[in-house]
């Protein structure tokens, strides 16, 4: 009957620790926040994009057009964004401030106008 | 017939003709010629001088006239000048943009076939091309290629080395492998004192790529430029005077004659200067480039109302 009592005790012991771990380790993983953007002629969908500083961000770059590509020269990322298919990029900004973005794949009479911005806030 | 120009002569003509705004003593071109002349080096085989004109960013068949009101007539303008001009230039070269942009192949093509008829009016006939993105970038060229020829090309005239570059028949505005194995080879057979002069549309450094001012993989192509002393790139596509040194390479860039671009991320977003009715084709203009014994002189002209 002791014994019994005894393992029990153990065992929750170790469950208990058990929980311990994962949930630190839980806490550890920090979250990536996703945003899904969505690339047309000529236009990108959502335009603008708020990040904290020291946050990473992936970015899902989706179109249904043509080729075209997604280019923050600020923030140091590029990428071709190729119809049918998701190409990720992940940003995690060191510096404050409002840094431009651009389809720099010549896609159609309306290129040139096809920008946004993200904004990367304290 | 060759004719020999007297610099002095030149811009006291070109002076006439429309009113200079800067001729010489460019910081690109003095330092040039500051090195060849401390190391005692010329540039080789261009002993000849002579001048040409630099047209850009003529934009046919652009048609906004709250951006400019004389959408159909500055070209016509310009063209009239350089026709005005005496002694008239060995050549002309027009880099790129000749034609606004269209997802309409058929419309494209009637723009080159309208541009081709308008700029038939010039009297020199030895014209040079480019393309410039809204050319080129929607077909690879083909289109422009019907009108105007190869996109990439060189040449020489009295003595300097001339090379056509095309950075905007790839949609992501590289030059490319093959093209840079092509220019490899073009360098190969030329002295490295020879006097080269590069003519392209967009910059080959990075001007201000969250403007879409640059040219990805433009640092291949300087660094196949590098070992000549005596290179110059003229280029477009920014619609302003600009000018910058790589090293000892020059690169000047040229007024527009449809409309200007503010100064390089002068403001949150780039977009056409506005037209000004108190001073009119503000910011268009062309430019005439001399060479004096492989080093040249840029003298700008303005579009005159």
């Amino acid at each position: 009957m002791r014994k019994t009592r005894r393992l029990h005790v153990a065992m929750a012991l170790f469950t208990s620790t058990l929980l311990g771990f994962a949930a630190a380790a839980w806490t550890a993983v920090p979250v990536v926040r996703v945003v899904k953007v969505s690339a047309k002629r000529y236009e990108f969908r959502p335009a603008s994009i708020t990040i904290s500083r020291g946050e990473s961000l992936d970015l899902e770059l989706v179109t249904d057009d043509v080729l075209m590509g997604f280019n923050a020269p600020d923030l140091g990322v590029r990428s071709n964004i190729v119809p049918g298919q998701v190409s990720c990029l992940r940003i995690t900004p060191q510096k404050t401030g409002t840094f431009p973005f651009l389809c720099d794949v010549f896609c159609g009479s309306g290129h040139e106008d096809m920008n946004g911005s993200i904004t990367v806030v304290d | 017939m060759h004719k020999t120009i007297d610099r002095r002569q030149f811009i006291k003509l070109a002076g006439l003709g429309g009113g200079v705004v800067f001729a010489s003593g460019l910081g690109g071109f003095s330092a040039l010629a500051q090195a060849a002349s401390r190391h005692g080096k010329k540039a080789s085989g261009a002993e000849e001088d002579f001048y040409f004109v630099q047209l850009s960013d003529t934009h046919w068949g652009f048609s906004n006239p709250v951006i400019n009101p004389d959408f159909a007539g500055t070209l016509q303008k310009a063209l009239a000048q350089v026709n005005a001009l005496s002694p008239a230039p060995d050549f002309i070269v027009f880099t790129g943009d000749l034609t606004q942009t269209t997802d309409d192949a058929a419309l494209r093509r009637q723009r080159m076939s309208e541009f081709r008829d308008i700029i038939a009016a010039l009297k020199v006939r030895d014209i040079r091309y480019l393309a410039g993105e809204h050319d080129a970038a929607l077909d690879q060229g083909a289109a422009f290629k019907e009108f105007f020829g190869d996109t990439h090309y060189s040449f020489d005239h009295r003595g300097v080395h001339f090379i056509a570059l095309d950075n905007v028949s790839d949609p992501a505005a590289n030059i490319g492998a093959d093209q840079l194995a092509w220019l490899g080879a073009d360098l190969a057979k030329l002295d490295r004192q020879q006097a080269i002069v590069v003519l392209t549309h967009r910059p080959l450094f990075d001007l201000a790529p969250s403007w879409d001012w640059a040219t990805p993989d433009a640092g291949k192509a300087i660094d196949l430029l590098m070992p000549f002393e005596h290179v110059t790139v003229f280029y477009g596509h920014i619609h302003q005077q600009h000018h910058h040194m790589t090293g000892h390479i020059a690169h000047h860039s040229a007024q527009g004659l449809m409309w200007p671009l503010p100064a390089p991320l002068s403001v949150p977003k780039k977009a056409p200067v506005a037209w000004d009715p108190a001073a009119p084709y503000q910011g268009l203009g062309f430019r005439q480039i001399e060479s004096e014994h492989g080093v040249p002189t840029i003298t700008e002209l303005p579009v005159k109302a």
